[in-house]
């Protein structure tokens, strides 16, 4: 064996153990025991296949990949930046910043794309045709993902207005994914340059029409969604290239993210294509009117509330975090644990801004995830729960979802907070939620409404069970 | 090469792999999964540098530069955001119910 063979059979065995290492990493993270330790394996999967690739050279005699120095330069520019800004970014922000990250995936992917098909229309590089279909269907997908999930980013962002709509929007959404398509196929046919330029400019145009009508509520859908395609489109550009670890790499996140997509849609009660053809509450059915009224209570009998009871579940919702109060709220269960007290959390699907957002916001807070329930496993245990304390939660404890048919927010499945013996729900004003429907649970005799900004209303429920404790009650 | 047929059966397995490793996720790891996967695709970092290797002429060099860019930034963002958010994860069992009393 030659000294260029044997480093050609070291750089490919690097790809493969890369690729065992991407899923077993996967695979690991998929369990809280082992997640941490998952990341990192697929971290020094993806460091081996960079490394070995340094030294992939088709030139005889050189050493270094061709253009190594510019290879260098982009990766470190963008390392440090990238980098910087994750270890930046605070936890609230982090779908935004997986946005981003993903459509620079799915840009890097439309950008190998864009050079197969360059360097065969230059008579270069010949491609097989299906190397060819691939490349083009991978350049589209990668094309929307980078557009799209930018889009999404400086939404979620604040940088651009929620939404943006107009009439004919979907004709117009339509007219020029067929384009695209029409173009793609052209490219197919025909390698011709100024085609391939004009297919590029309609894919990317395409992501950013599909996703500038999409609401900030159905943003975790697509951002998952892009996320899925990302993995397609290297898979097929992995395909084009000839490198199995891109294949498997970039399928497997297709199909899991795929998956995950699903997942997160049926848990917040809208199908995929609702998401990306409609939009949220455009029915505008007004909901049945609600009788009674709300009862204020004030924090020192919400505190006394919680010194007799036994089983508390906290419900937090993206309120909390959205007021930093998730560290005082752990603060006050302590002192809820510390009494004897059956503390739980229990997360709704979407609480947060993605599935297991809130999870995360928690755990940056302290709160062991032993404590956390799920919906389905906590759902039984509410009739049994002395006080329930509701925080910067709203339309997920609606139970309006269950019983009035013409709710937008009807069939979604929620936490049954409703039947706890007593609810006490923490918010700052009389607002609805994100769905801008009045909620049924505030007006129900066994709940109190505790008007306070959720820090300070934590603050004060700690000072009155220390000052049931000294014996004073209030 | 890898072809026809052959490619199709990879896809497939690929796919079904996929599929299976996320079946059984509790929902409380859907965020870090998600952005896990996100970090899983910047593999295609080594895609971008294998074309970027066989740029040519001025535009090759820039498009390549450009996916390079990309891929290492998804590379690198996926991982720094994933890892920070499953470093937070811990059990108050076992040996987490000393860090519980530390931090108190």
């Amino acid at each position: 064996m030659t000294s260029a063979q044997l480093i050609s059979v070291l750089i490919q065995a690097s790809y493969f153990s890369a690729a065992v290492l991407l899923i077993m990493g996967i695979k690991r993270m998929s369990s809280p025991v082992t997640a941490r330790s998952g990341i990192q394996w697929a971290g020094v999967g993806v460091l081996i296949a960079v490394i070995a690739t340094f030294f992939h050279s088709e030139v005889p005699g050189q050493v270094l990949i061709a253009n190594a120095a510019l290879i260098f330069i982009a990766i470190a520019i963008s390392t440090m930046l990238a980098w910087y800004s994750g270890k930046k970014v605070a936890m609230t922000d982090m779908p935004q910043m997986v946005a981003l990250y993903n459509g620079m995936g799915g840009g890097s992917a439309a950008a190998i794309g864009a050079m197969a098909l360059l360097a065969a229309a230059m008579g270069e590089h010949a491609l097989s045709r299906q190397q060819s279909v691939l490349a083009v269907v991978g350049a589209l997908i990668g094309s929307v993902s980078f557009t799209g999930s930018l889009i999404a980013f400086m939404k979620l962002q604040g940088w651009m207005d929620k939404t943006f709509r107009f009439t004919g929007q979907q004709a117009v959404n339509g007219l020029c994914f067929l384009g695209a398509a029409v173009l793609g196929a052209m490219v197919v046919w025909h390698l011709q340059t100024n085609m391939i330029v004009l297919f590029f400019a309609a894919a990317l145009l395409f992501g950013i029409l599909m996703t500038l009508p999409i609401g900030g509520a159905d943003m975790p859908v697509v951002i998952s969604l892009y996320n899925a395609f990302t993995g397609l489109a290297v898979g097929f550009e992995g395909y084009v290239q000839q490198n199995v670890a891109l294949i498997i790499a970039g399928t497997v996140v297709g199909a899991a993210g795929t998956l995950l997509t699903r997942l997160m849609a049926k848990a917040m009660n809208r199908s995929i294509s609702n998401v990306l053809f409609s939009n949220f509450g455009g029915g505008g059915a007004s909901a049945a009117e609600i009788k009674g009224s709300m009862k204020p209570i004030d924090a020192d009998d919400a505190a006394s509330l919680l010194y007799l009871a036994e089983k508390i579940i906290i419900v937090p919702g993206y309120g909390m975090a959205v007021a930093q109060a998730q560290h005082k709220i752990w603060e006050l269960s302590q002192q809820l644990i510390k009494r004897d007290k059956d503390v739980k959390f229990a997360i709704h699907p979407v609480a947060g801004r993605m599935p297991g957002h809130m999870n995360v916001l928690l755990a940056e807070a302290g709160v062991p995830y032993d404590l956390i329930a799920d919906m389905d496993d906590i759902n039984p245990e509410f009739p049994n729960c002395d006080v329930a304390i509701v925080i910067g939660a709203n339309d997920v404890v609606n139970p309006v979802a269950k019983t009035d048919k013409s709710s937008p927010i009807y069939g979604m499945p929620i936490l049954d907070v409703a039947k706890a013996k007593q609810v006490i729900v923490i918010k700052r004003g009389k607002g609805t939620g994100f769905a801008g429907i009045e909620n049924a649970l505030f007006y129900q005799d066994n709940c109190r409404m505790l008007y306070a900004d959720g820090q300070e209303a934590a603050n004060k429920l700690i000072a009155g069970l220390k000052a049931v404790d000294a014996g004073g009650g209030h | 090469m890898i072809d026809g047929f052959l490619a199709l059966y990879l896809f497939m397995l690929a796919a079904f792999t996929g599929h299976e490793i996320i079946s059984r996720v509790p929902v409380i790891l859907h965020t870090p999964l998600m952005s896990g996967s996100n970090f899983v695709h910047g593999i295609v970092l080594v895609g971008a540098m294998i074309a970027l290797g066989e740029a040519t002429t001025p535009l090759q060099q820039a498009i390549g530069f450009i996916g390079v860019f990309l891929g290492a930034g998804n590379a690198a963002g996926g991982y720094v955001v994933t890892e920070r958010m499953l470093e937070m994860f811990k059990s108050s069992k076992k040996p987490g119910s000393d860090q519980q009393g530390a931090k108190q």
